[in-house]
């Protein structure tokens, strides 16, 4: 314990790099999955047959490992931040858009057809009444997502993508538990933080719109 | 596609020791999480526990699990096993409570009724009527543990995953695409046997 104590006291700078890394990657992968899924979901949400194709898809995508995924595209796309951040990107798409899709299927068709009735556009159906009333299962997906990218990038280390995967991967080469540990410990730490700060906004917001999670 | 011709051997190893750790978490798993799952199924309290700690475990990044075990179980398939029991135990104890609340208490009843002893009952009635529910628990988590046995290659599990960390260390690209394609493609055709599994469970036992 005081070996690890002292670990982290002397090595402040490759743990600020590496926490500082994993959170970019992560970031950015769930911003571009995040862009990608979300006007997917919505046009997807109106055509059933090219959905199903997209959900046929997104299913087997969501069967590779996630190790797998990360080195399948290494002769194609090499190593580095880059085919990280696309491995990381589709990773976190299918729950994203999954959920996307469920959420807005389950808004009640009497629902929409009232506010059709009251003349509201199809633009604003969308965002004013679809959208707000499947965001609690959309926010879930994007929960799952974030914390799938999270734990994934860990994996990223392996195709030179950086991010705490370093410390467990050097600490296992060079046999120095207290970095292996350190780095454990810290990408534990962040997937569970990850989980607590998106379950927050999933809580917050599902309130603000009045419904309930 | 001319290393896996010229390396046969090195694959077809690989493959099988993916396969015997996966099999042997999946049993591993289910001796934990049936008994699991069927004392604490009409014990809300308990199961709530269940839940809290399965899930935190279900929450650790495999790398971060399998780095933590390493200084209490060192290095090979023991502590892989281990690990990817321990990320098995969220799905398969909430597919199997899942299952069982399923069950009409009518069924319970009259099984009840009927004179069957709580053993039994379980045995003959609970049980297959919550089988689609827990195999597609086992879909899951097949699907889950095919994935995190990959990673264990990291601490000297052996598997496809092996063919990916040595394919890195030795520039072979080939090597890793071998290992990473046949991986996924382990994970589709698991996921899609125990898929009609489930669909054919389903149809004999009635509805999930």
């Amino acid at each position: 314990m005081s070996g690890l104590l002292h670990w982290v006291a002397t090595h402040g700078e490759i743990i600020g790099r590496t926490v500082r890394e994993h959170l970019v990657l992560s970031g950015v992968a769930l911003a571009v999955a995040l862009a990608l899924a979300l006007p997917m979901g919505v046009a997807l949400v109106r055509h059933p047959r090219a959905a199903a194709i997209a959900v046929g898809g997104v299913n087997t995508l969501r069967t590779i490992p996630s190790l797998a995924l990360l080195v399948i595209m290494l002769p194609v796309l090499g190593t580095g931040f880059l085919p990280s951040v696309v491995a990381l990107t589709l990773y976190g798409l299918p729950a994203i858009l999954l959920n996307t899709l469920v959420g807005l299927r389950e808004v009640d068709a009497d629902v929409i057809d009232a506010a059709r009735g009251q003349g509201l556009s199809e633009r604003q159906i969308t965002t004013d009444i679809t959208i707000p009333l499947a965001l609690p299962v959309i926010l879930a997906g994007i929960r799952t997502s974030a914390v799938q990218i999270v734990s994934a990038a860990t994996l990223a280390v392996f195709i030179g993508g950086g991010g705490l995967g370093e410390l467990i991967s050097s600490g296992l080469g060079l046999l120095d538990i207290a970095q292996l540990v350190t780095g454990a410990l810290l990408v534990a730490l962040l997937a569970v933080a990850t989980e607590l700060v998106f379950g927050a906004i999933q809580f917050g917001l599902a309130r603000r719109y009045g419904i309930a999670s | 596609m001319t290393w896996l011709l010229e390396n046969w051997d090195t694959f077809a190893e690989a493959l099988r020791q993916h396969v015997v750790l996966v099999a042997q978490a999946l049993a591993l798993s289910l001796a934990i999480a049936l008994p699991l799952g069927i004392v604490s199924a009409r014990r809300p309290r308990l199961y709530t526990l269940v839940l809290a700690v399965t899930g935190a475990l279900y929450t650790i990044p495999a790398l971060a699990l399998f780095a933590l075990l390493i200084p209490v179980m060192g290095l090979g398939s023991g502590p892989a096993l281990t690990a990817i029991v321990m990320y098995s135990l969220l799905v398969l104890t909430r597919n199997v409570v899942v299952g069982l609340r399923s069950v009409s208490p009518d069924v319970l009843e009259a099984a009840d009724g009927m004179g069957y002893g709580r053993l039994r009952r379980l045995l003959a009635i609970e049980m297959p009527l919550a089988l689609p529910v827990v195999i597609a628990g086992i879909r899951l988590t097949v699907v889950t543990q095919i994935s995190v046995a990959t990673v264990g290659a990291f601490i000297g599990a052996g598997g496809l995953g092996d063919l990916i960390f040595q394919g890195i260390t030795q520039d072979i690209g080939d090597k890793v695409v071998v290992g990473a394609v046949a991986a996924s493609l382990l994970a589709i055709v698991a996921d899609e046997a125990l898929r009609l599994l489930e669909a054919r469970a389903a149809a004999l036992g009635g509805r999930p």
